[in-house]
C-alpha cells in the first residue's frame, strides 16, 4: 500500500457500486481530523466510510449520539459547518455536500465529543423530567434575570453562530408555472413527466442534489430496467424540454395561500465558496397553479430502552448508505423491525457484506421473503429491550417470544418502525392529518382543489403505487390547469409492495427514561408519561411542556411516536388524541435567504434629493427621513461642532436670507371641477373658498378626529389644487385621499396624481428673500401689495424656465418656497447660493428648519404624533362648523374636550445654560415624580440662538392658563430634571408681521 | 396570496395594503348619533366564511378594491373597484 492510498482509505467504504465517483478522493476534517470521501458523498456518508458514527451530544443530557437518518429529517447529526465568518451552527450531516476541504466540528460537548463533562446531567436525568425549567426556575423573581437566564442560555443551544457579517450573497427571484412538482422520487418523477408532456410548464424540485428519492437507495426495477436508469431517463426527457425546469438541492418549505409556495435553492453550498457572481442561496418564490405534492415519506423510529446509541440507524438511511453510497455502515447488525419494508434491510446489508446477526420482529410470524435471507437468525415475536455500548453500540439485548433474553453483539442496528407520509407541506394551508388505521400513518387530510398529493406523502405506499399515483396527479394537475391530457400508461414496477403487512404503530411493552421519543431535545417515553399524568392531555399542551418536536428538526421522526405514547397513557386512541400544526419552514431558511438583497443601506430604496449633489459638494452632514437623504446641517470652516453650524444657519435666516431644499414635503395635484369639494371633505378648515393664486394651511384629520397631518394647499388654477403634505406622511395622505374619493364620494369628477419627485422645491427665507428672488424671476413683481403672504404664482424664472413661487413661511420670516421642474433642482441651487452670498445667503438644512419652527411654535412630526388633536394644537378655529368632514363626528366625543387635556405650549429654561430634552415628562415644582402627577410631555427641544438658550415645545394639562408658571421637566432615562417656564407655543414674532411684510 | 385586482390581473399581495372590512357604512350626517359614528369608526365584525374587505392596489394601479374573500379557507371569492359599487350614504356629505 502506498502512502497515499493508506491515507485516502475509507475504511468501511465497499469497493464497488454506489453513486460516488471513486476516481477522486475528497479531503475533509471533522474536529480537526482529516479524512476522505468522494464526490457524491454527503459529510454523513463520508464520516460513515470512515468508521464514525458518533457526531454529536444530546441537547439536555449530553449523550453520545450517531447518524441516524440519510435526509434532512437527521435529529442528531448536527454540526458545525465551516469556519470564521461562514461558520454554520445546526447543520444536519446528512445533507451537508461534501466538497474538497469541507470543515465540520461536533457541537454541544466540552471538551471534547467523547469526552463530555455536560454528561453528568445524564446521570442526573431523574431531576430533569418534563417540565423541569418551569418547576424549577420558579422563584425568587429576581433570580430569573441575573441567575436562571444565563445559566440555561449557558447549558442551552447547539452550535454557535458566526459573529461576523455574511460574506456571501443571497438573492430572491421569481417562478410562475402551470404545475409545481415537489419532490422527484418514483411519484415526482411520473407526475412531472405525465405534465410535461401534457404542454404544461412545470417545475420540479428536489431537495437533495440528485433526482430520485428513495429510488436511490433500491434495487428496484422500472419497466424492466435498473429504477436509477428510468430516473435517468426520465431527467433527461424533462431537460430536454423548454417549458420544464428542474431544480435540484431546492426545498420547498412553505405552502401559502392560492399556489404560492416559498423554496429555497442551495445554488453554492456544496462548494467550499460562492464563485464570482454566484449566490450562496436563492430564495425562490413560486406561483403554480396546481400543486403535485410528491415528498414520500419519513421512516418512524422504535421506541425502546437505549435506542439512542451511536450505531443504531434507521433500517432505510442503512440502505442509503449501502446502496448510494457505497458504505457498510456496520460488520455485525441487528435488524429490529415492525414494518416489513425492514427486510430490504437485511438483503442490503448482505450483499454489502455485513453479518446480520439476527432479524427482530415482534410480530409472529415472517412473511415468505424471509425464508429466504441466508444465514440471519430470524426472530418472530421477539423485541429489543436494551442496548449496550457507550461511544457506539456493542450489542443488544433481545426477549424472545418465550420471554427469554439473550445478548447479541452488533455494532449496527437497524429499526424499521414504519413510515409517515411527509405531510408537513400539505398542513401549511391550515389542512388537519387524518389517522390512517390501514397504514398506521397520518395521511393528509382534506385540502384546496389545486394541492393534489401523489405517492408515500400521500400514504399510497410502495413504488407501483407511486408510479401510478404520479401519473395520475401529474395528469390531473395539468388537465386542472387547461391542457390536453395526454394518456400515459404508468411504468411497471418490479419492487414488492413497501407495506406487506406493518404492526399499527407498535410500542415495546416496557419503555423508561431511556426510551428516547424524541432525539434531538432528549424527551422519553417517560416525559411524556410524566406530562400526561400531570394533566397535560392535549397534544398541543404536551408537546410544549415536556419540548417535544420543538428541536430544530421539528419532530420529524418523534411526531407519532409521541403521539402513540400519550394515547396510550391517556387510554385514547390516535385518531382521538390528534397531530400538533405542521408550520413553515419544513426545514430551517437561512436569514440570508429570505433577506435576499436588502440588506444594510439596500434595504430600502435610498431617495435624493434635487440639490442632493450639490449639497455632497458643500459637504453637508445628511439625516434620513424615511426613505429621504436630507441635508442636516452644512459645516462651515472653522466650526467646532454641528451646533455652530446650526447656530449659524439659523442666523442667517433672521437676519439675511437662507435657502433650504423641501423638495421631500409630499406634493399632490388635486383637479377636476368637483376638487374643492373633495378637499373640503378631506381638510378640517375650507379649502373651496380660495381664491385663485391664493393658498392656505390645511390641516387634515383622521375619522377618530386626531390630526392627521398638515400641509399648505394652493389653487392655481379654477380646478386645480397643489398641496403639500408633511414629508413624513406623504404616502399615508395620498392613499387617504385615494379612499376619500374611490371609496367615499366615487361620483366625485376628481383627478389626484402625486407629483413629489416632479418638482424641485426651494425654501428662500429671510428679510433678504425678496431681494435675492428678484434677481432670478423673469419680471414678476414680488412686493407685498401684488403678491402678499400665502401667495400663489405660475412664474418663469432665468428667461424661461417654468416655476410656480409661493409665498409661505415656515421659519416666521418674510419667505417664499419656488419650485422648478426637477431636473433644473441642482442648477437654480448653485444660481441662488450665486446670486445670494453677497446678500449673506447660507444654505440651511434640517437642523436649523426645526430651530427656526420650535421658535415659531409650528407644530411638526413630534407635535402631529397621531395622538393630538387640533384643540390640543391650539388650532381648532380651523374646525369649520358649516360643513362634513372627515373627523368632524367624533370630535364630539367627551375626551376631545376634556378641560384637562395636555395643548400645546412652549417651555424656556429659567437657569438660562440648562439643556432641555425631548422626551422629558413635565410635574409641578416639588411634585413627586409618579404617573398621578404627570401634566405633559416635551415633544421638540433646541437651542435657540435667538434667544440664546434652550427651547421646547410640548403639552402641558391647562397650559393656556398657565402662561408664565414654572414647572418641572423631568427626565429620568437621561437623568435631566430643569425648572422651565411655561410660554406661549409662539415665541418669536407672535404677531407674525414679518412674514407679511 | 394572489388578489385579482380588475385593472391590473392576478398579483401579489405585497402590491397591496390591506385596510379592513368594506361593509361599515360612513354616516350621512356628522350630526348622527354617536353611536352610529363609534360604530362606523371602531367597531368591526370577525365574520368566519365571506367578507368583503378593502385593499388599495399601492404599487399597481393605486385603485381602491373590494375584495370578497372567505375568511376560513382564504378563497377569494371576487374583487371589483370600490369606485364601481353604489355610493355610500355619506356622500352627502358633500353636498
Amino acid at each position: 500500500m502506498t502512502p497515499q492510498t493508506q491515507h485516502t482509505s475509507q475504511p468501511f467504504r465497499l469497493a464497488s457500486g454506489g453513486l460516488i465517483d471513486r476516481a477522486t478522493a475528497m479531503p475533509f476534517t471533522f474536529d480537526g481530523r482529516e479524512y476522505y470521501g468522494h464526490p457524491g458523498d454527503t459529510l454523513a456518508s463520508a464520516l460513515l466510510a470512515n468508521g464514525i458514527h458518533l457526531t454529536g451530544r444530546s441537547f439536555k443530557y449530553h449523550r453520545p449520539r450517531g447518524i441516524l437518518y440519510a435526509g434532512p429529517e437527521e435529529p442528531n447529526a448536527l454540526v458545525e459547518l465551516r469556519t470564521g465568518a461562514r461558520r454554520e451552527p445546526n447543520t444536519r450531516a446528512t445533507v451537508a455536500e461534501l466538497y474538497p476541504g469541507l470543515t465540520a466540528c461536533s457541537q454541544n460537548r466540552w471538551p471534547s465529543l467523547a469526552f463530555d463533562v455536560m454528561a453528568v446531567n445524564g446521570l442526573a436525568a431523574p431531576i430533569f423530567p418534563a417540565g423541569f425549567y418551569y418547576k424549577t426556575f420558579m422563584w425568587p423573581a429576581a433570580f430569573w434575570e441575573k441567575v436562571y437566564e444565563p445559566l440555561i442560555r449557558r447549558a442551552a443551544g447547539l452550535g454557535r453562530a458566526a459573529r461576523e457579517p455574511d460574506p456571501d450573497s443571497y438573492e430572491r427571484s421569481h417562478l410562475f408555472c402551470d404545475v409545481l412538482v415537489i419532490g422527484s422520487g418514483a411519484a415526482g418523477l411520473a407526475a412531472a413527466r405525465a405534465a410535461a408532456r401534457s404542454g404544461a410548464r412545470v417545475v420540479l424540485c428536489e431537495q437533495d442534489f440528485r433526482l430520485g428519492g428513495h429510488l436511490l437507495s433500491s434495487r428496484d426495477e422500472i419497466d424492466g430496467k435498473p429504477a436509477l436508469g428510468w430516473v435517468a431517463e426520465v431527467e433527461g426527457e424533462l431537460a430536454a424540454q423548454s417549458k420544464v425546469r428542474v431544480l435540484r438541492r431546492t426545498t420547498v418549505f412553505g405552502l401559502f395561500d392560492h399556489g404560492v409556495c416559498g423554496a429555497v435553492e442551495r445554488v453554492s453550498d456544496h462548494l467550499d465558496e460562492a464563485p464570482p457572481f454566484t449566490v450562496r442561496q436563492r430564495y425562490w418564490k413560486i406561483v403554480a397553479r396546481h400543486i403535485v405534492v410528491a415528498t414520500g415519506a419519513i421512516e418512524r423510529p422504535i421506541v425502546f430502552p437505549q435506542n439512542d446509541r451511536p450505531g443504531i440507524m434507521m433500517a432505510s438511511a442503512v440502505r442509503s448508505y449501502v446502496e448510494r453510497f457505497a458504505i457498510v455502515p456496520g460488520r455485525r447488525a441487528v435488524v429490529f423491525m415492525v414494518d416489513d419494508s425492514g427486510w430490504s434491510t437485511v438483503e442490503a446489508l448482505q450483499r454489502a457484506g455485513a453479518s446480520v446477526a439476527a432479524v427482530v420482529d415482534p410480530r409472529e410470524e415472517a412473511p415468505e421473503r424471509a425464508r429466504s435471507i441466508g444465514d440471519a437468525k430470524v426472530l418472530c415475536g421477539a423485541t429489543v429491550t436494551g442496548t449496550r455500548g457507550r461511544l457506539r453500540l456493542s450489542g443488544v439485548t433481545i426477549k424472545d417470544r418465550q420471554g427469554r433474553e439473550q445478548y447479541i453483539e452488533a455494532d449496527l442496528l437497524a429499526m424499521a418502525g414504519g413510515w409517515d407520509p411527509a405531510l408537513h407541506l400539505t398542513s401549511h394551508l391550515g389542512s388537519k392529518p387524518k389517522w390512517d388505521e390501514s397504514i398506521a400513518a397520518f395521511v393528509p387530510g382534506s385540502l384546496p382543489s389545486h394541492i393534489d398529493v401523489a405517492g408515500a406523502a400521500a400514504g399510497r405506499f410502495g413504488l407501483d403505487a407511486a408510479l401510478k399515483d404520479g401519473v395520475r396527479a401529474g395528469s390531473e394537475a395539468a388537465h386542472h390547469a387547461g391542457f390536453a391530457s395526454v394518456s400515459l400508461a404508468p411504468p411497471a414496477a418490479s419492487a414488492l409492495p413497501m407495506h406487506t403487512r406493518c404492526a399499527p404503530s407498535w410500542r415495546a411493552a416496557k419503555l423508561d427514561a431511556k426510551s428516547f421519543v424524541d432525539f434531538q431535545n432528549d424527551v422519553t417515553a417517560a416525559d411524556i408519561a410524566l406530562a400526561a399524568r400531570e394533566g397535560y392531555r392535549s397534544v398541543e399542551h404536551a408537546k410544549r411542556y415536556t419540548t417535544l418536536g420543538m428541536a430544530t428538526d421539528q419532530g420529524k421522526s418523534s411526531g407519532v411516536n409521541g403521539l402513540a405514547i400519550l394515547a396510550d397513557v391517556t387510554g385514547r386512541t390516535i385518531a382521538e388524541t390528534g397531530t400538533t400544526t405542521f408550520r413553515p419552514p419544513y426545514t430551517a431558511v437561512a436569514f440570508g435567504a429570505i433577506a435576499g438583497r436588502e440588506t444594510g443601506k439596500a434595504l430600502r430604496p435610498t431617495r435624493l434629493t434635487p440639490t442632493h449633489q450639490w449639497a455632497a459638494e458643500r459637504n453637508a452632514v445628511f439625516v434620513e427621513v424615511g426613505q429621504w437623504l436630507r441635508a442636516q446641517w452644512y459645516p462651515g470652516p472653522g466650526e467646532a461642532d454641528w451646533r455652530e453650524s446650526v447656530n449659524r444657519e439659523v442666523r442667517a435666516v433672521r437676519s439675511t436670507v437662507g435657502v433650504c431644499d423641501v423638495s421631500t414635503l409630499g406634493k399632490i395635484e388635486v383637479m377636476g371641477p368637483d376638487a374643492g369639494r373633495l378637499l373640503d371633505f378631506v381638510y378640517a378648515n375650507t379649502v373651496s373658498t380660495l381664491k385663485v393664486g391664493r393658498m392656505r394651511y390645511g390641516l387634515m384629520l383622521r375619522e377618530d378626529g386626531h390630526v392627521m397631518d398638515d400641509g399648505t394647499v394652493a389653487r392655481i388654477g379654477e380646478d386645480r389644487y397643489f398641496l403639500t403634505t408633511s414629508t413624513a406622511h406623504a404616502e399615508q395622505v395620498l392613499r387617504h385621499l385615494e379612499f376619500c374619493h374611490q371609496v367615499l364620494m366615487p361620483s366625485l369628477d376628481v383627478a389626484i396624481v402625486p407629483v413629489t419627485e416632479r418638482w424641485a422645491q426651494l425654501a428662500v427665507a429671510g428679510p433678504r428673500s425678496r431681494e435675492l428672488l428678484a434677481k432670478v424671476v423673469d419680471g414678476f413683481d414680488l412686493s407685498t401689495a401684488q403678491f402678499p403672504h400665502l401667495s400663489v404664482a405660475e412664474i418663469t424664472i432665468c428667461n424661461g424656465i417654468p416655476a410656480r413661487i409661493y409665498r409661505v413661511s415656515f421659519s416666521g420670516e418674510l419667505g417664499y418656497e419656488v419650485g422648478v421642474p426637477a431636473d433644473y433642482g441642482d442648477a437654480f441651487i448653485r444660481l441662488l447660493v450665486r446670486e445670494g452670498e453677497p446678500l449673506g445667503l447660507e444654505p440651511y438644512g434640517t437642523e436649523a428648519m426645526t430651530v427656526l419652527r420650535v421658535e415659531k411654535g409650528f407644530p411638526a412630526t413630534g407635535e402631529l404624533n397621531g395622538q393630538t388633536t387640533a384643540r390640543d394644537l391650539g388650532l381648532e378655529r380651523l374646525l369649520s362648523t358649516k360643513k362634513d368632514y372627515i373627523g368632524r363626528a367624533l370630535q364630539r366625543l367627551p375626551a376631545f374636550n376634556e378641560p384637562d387635556r395636555p395643548v400645546l405650549v412652549s417651555f424656556a429654561p429659567v437657569n438660562a445654560s440648562d439643556i432641555l430634552r425631548a422626551g422629558s415628562h413635565i410635574l409641578d415644582l416639588g411634585a413627586a415624580a409618579r404617573i398621578e402627577n404627570d401634566l405633559g410631555y416635551m415633544t421638540s427641544a433646541v437651542y435657540s440662538p435667538t434667544f440664546g438658550h434652550h427651547i421646547g415645545l410640548g403639552f402641558l394639562k391647562r397650559g393656556r392658563d398657565r402662561i408664565g408658571e414654572r414647572v418641572r421637566a423631568y427626565d429620568p432615562v437621561r437623568n435631566c430634571d430643569v425648572v422651565v417656564e411655561v410660554g406661549p407655543p409662539c415665541r418669536y414674532d407672535s404677531d407674525g408681521g414679518l412674514a407679511r411684510a | 396570496m394572489r388578489l385579482p385586482c380588475p385593472h391590473c390581473g392576478e398579483r401579489g399581495n405585497e402590491e397591496f395594503v390591506f385596510l379592513g372590512s368594506a361593509d361599515p357604512v360612513r354616516p350621512a350626517d356628522s350630526e348622527a348619533p354617536i353611536e352610529d359614528w363609534i360604530d362606523y369608526v371602531f367597531l368591526r365584525d370577525n365574520p368566519a366564511g365571506a367578507n368583503r374587505e378593502l385593499w388599495h392596489h399601492t404599487y399597481g394601479c393605486r385603485s381602491w378594491i373590494v375584495v370578497r374573500r372567505d375568511t376560513r379557507t382564504h378563497e377569494i371569492l371576487g374583487a371589483e373597484p370600490a369606485r364601481s359599487l353604489p355610493p355610500p350614504a355619506s356622500t352627502s356629505a358633500a353636498k
